[in-house]
């Protein structure tokens, strides 16, 4: 197939994703999206949950945070607070986190900190989701 | 005239000072260059939400947002970014100076750091809220910040606000810098890669709008507060690192007066010790001679 998309995936902590593809799907706020190239532009927020980049004709897993989503005929931006393979996603450690962060929820929290905590518990429960759902 | 035993006391003392500045130094510098990578990273991120606002901006036709709306400035606000700690050279004292020459009356400040709480405690300016933030700064504490200032400008009770800090230019320069944070003037504006050089953005050949899901204004109204507030987490990331550079230099600065220091000094105590010695031999000639 000639006609592809350059997926970029950005987080504050670095260059996640950057490469050419044939299909994107991912969860917007309106629900889930399939993206191929010469899709409308489109801007839209990003729901943490399952993307899907299709590469080759092989499927490449990702969990993603919150975020944004700019699309363009060529190109589909991503700008999320979190973005992790499937495939480097540590299942312990993602297990270990929710429990974390479900235990601090149940404390007396600021705003602030219960909407990091929060975050962080939507992250852990997204790569869990994830995970558990691509186990090979 | 100090005795010998003076000057090996204040070598010792010197000696130990410079040992202290020294392990500063080097604990200064391995924080550098942490906190100057961490201030790097961000660069990919804030340079793609540069590239969205501009391009939003320039593809939605009319668009006003609240934060977005400039007023005529009765009062200002000024998110003073500071160090937590001293022995940095004049990189707060910089900063202050600049703050000095806002007016006292129409200013309230927002300061971040423990320095500049106590700089604005100190020359009694308003201060309206003190945040702090770690070593290394986290989202979450620039989102403090960065929501209340937002709060502030939505509610009235200032109609801009800009933040003054220390600019990481390289490891010896960093310069007091003022930046407008509210309201957001233009999109395209927004310097979110605060570094980066306000990029010349290629002009989009495609007349289309973009579609916006749900709506714009449900779009952009996340959008903005969230580039604010990766602004805010930028600055504070460039603040820490400007604030080890500043440290390192100034303690090798301090080190390296402590040798030289100690330099003179042993060149004065030998001086000393050895006309000490020629008295001495002198008095027991003269003795000798006077005997026989």
């Amino acid at each position: 197939m000639a006609a592809t998309l350059k997926l970029e995936i950005v987080t504050p902590e670095a260059k996640i994703f950057s490469d050419d593809v044939e299909m994107v799907s991912l969860t917007g706020i309106d629900g889930d999206m399939g993206i191929y190239p010469q899709h409308m532009p489109v801007m839209t927020q990003l729901v943490a949950g399952e993307m899907i980049a299709r590469k080759n004709g092989e499927n490449i897993f990702l969990a993603v945070g919150d975020g944004f989503v700019q699309i363009t005929g060529q190109r589909v931006a991503v700008l999320t607070d979190m973005a992790i393979k499937a495939d480097d996603i540590d299942e312990a450690a993602a297990v270990e986190a929710q429990k974390k962060a479900e235990a601090r929820l149940a404390q007396k929290l600021s705003d602030e900190e219960a909407a990091t905590v929060r975050a962080s518990l939507v992250h852990a429960a997204t790569q869990l989701k994830v995970k558990r759902l691509h186990r090979k | 005239m100090p005795s010998t035993r003076d000057i090996r006391r204040r070598i010792k003392s010197v000696k130990n000072t410079a040992q202290i500045t020294k392990a500063m130094q080097m604990v200064a510098a391995a924080k550098m260059r942490k906190a100057q990578s961490a201030a790097l990273v961000g660069r990919p991120y804030a340079q793609l939400l540069n590239e969205i606002m501009a391009e939003a901006a320039t593809r939605t036709v009319g668009f006003d947002h609240e934060l977005m709306q400039p007023r005529p400035v009765v009062k200002r606000a000024v998110i003073l970014v500071s160090t937590d700690r001293g022995l940095c050279g004049g990189l707060n004292s910089n900063i202050f100076r600049e703050a000095m020459k806002l007016d006292k009356n129409t200013t309230v400040f927002v300061t971040a750091g423990r320095k500049a709480a106590q700089f604005v405690g100190r020359t009694k300016r308003n201060l309206a809220a003190e945040f702090t933030y770690k070593d290394t700064p986290e989202f979450a504490e620039a989102r403090a910040i960065s929501k209340f200032v937002q709060q502030m400008f939505l509610k009235g009770e200032v109609d801009a606000v800009d933040i003054l800090f220390p600019r990481f230019i390289n490891t010896l320069t960093q310069s007091p810098t003022t930046v407008p944070f509210l309201p957001i003037g233009k999109i395209s504006a927004a310097t979110a890669g605060v570094n980066s050089p306000a990029q010349e953005l290629p002009a989009s050949s495609t007349t289309d709008v973009f579609d916006f899901e749900p709506d714009e204004e449900t779009v952009l109204g996340e959008l903005l507060p969230h580039s604010l507030n990766f602004q805010m987490h930028q600055i504070l990331l460039e603040t820490k690192a400007s604030e080890q550079s500043a440290r390192m230099v100034a303690m090798k600065n301090a080190t390296d007066n402590a040798k030289e220091i100690i330099k003179s000094l042993t060149l004065e105590y030998n001086k000393l010790r050895q006309a000490n010695i020629t008295k001495e031999l002198l008095e027991i000639t003269t003795a000798q001679m006077a005997v026989g």
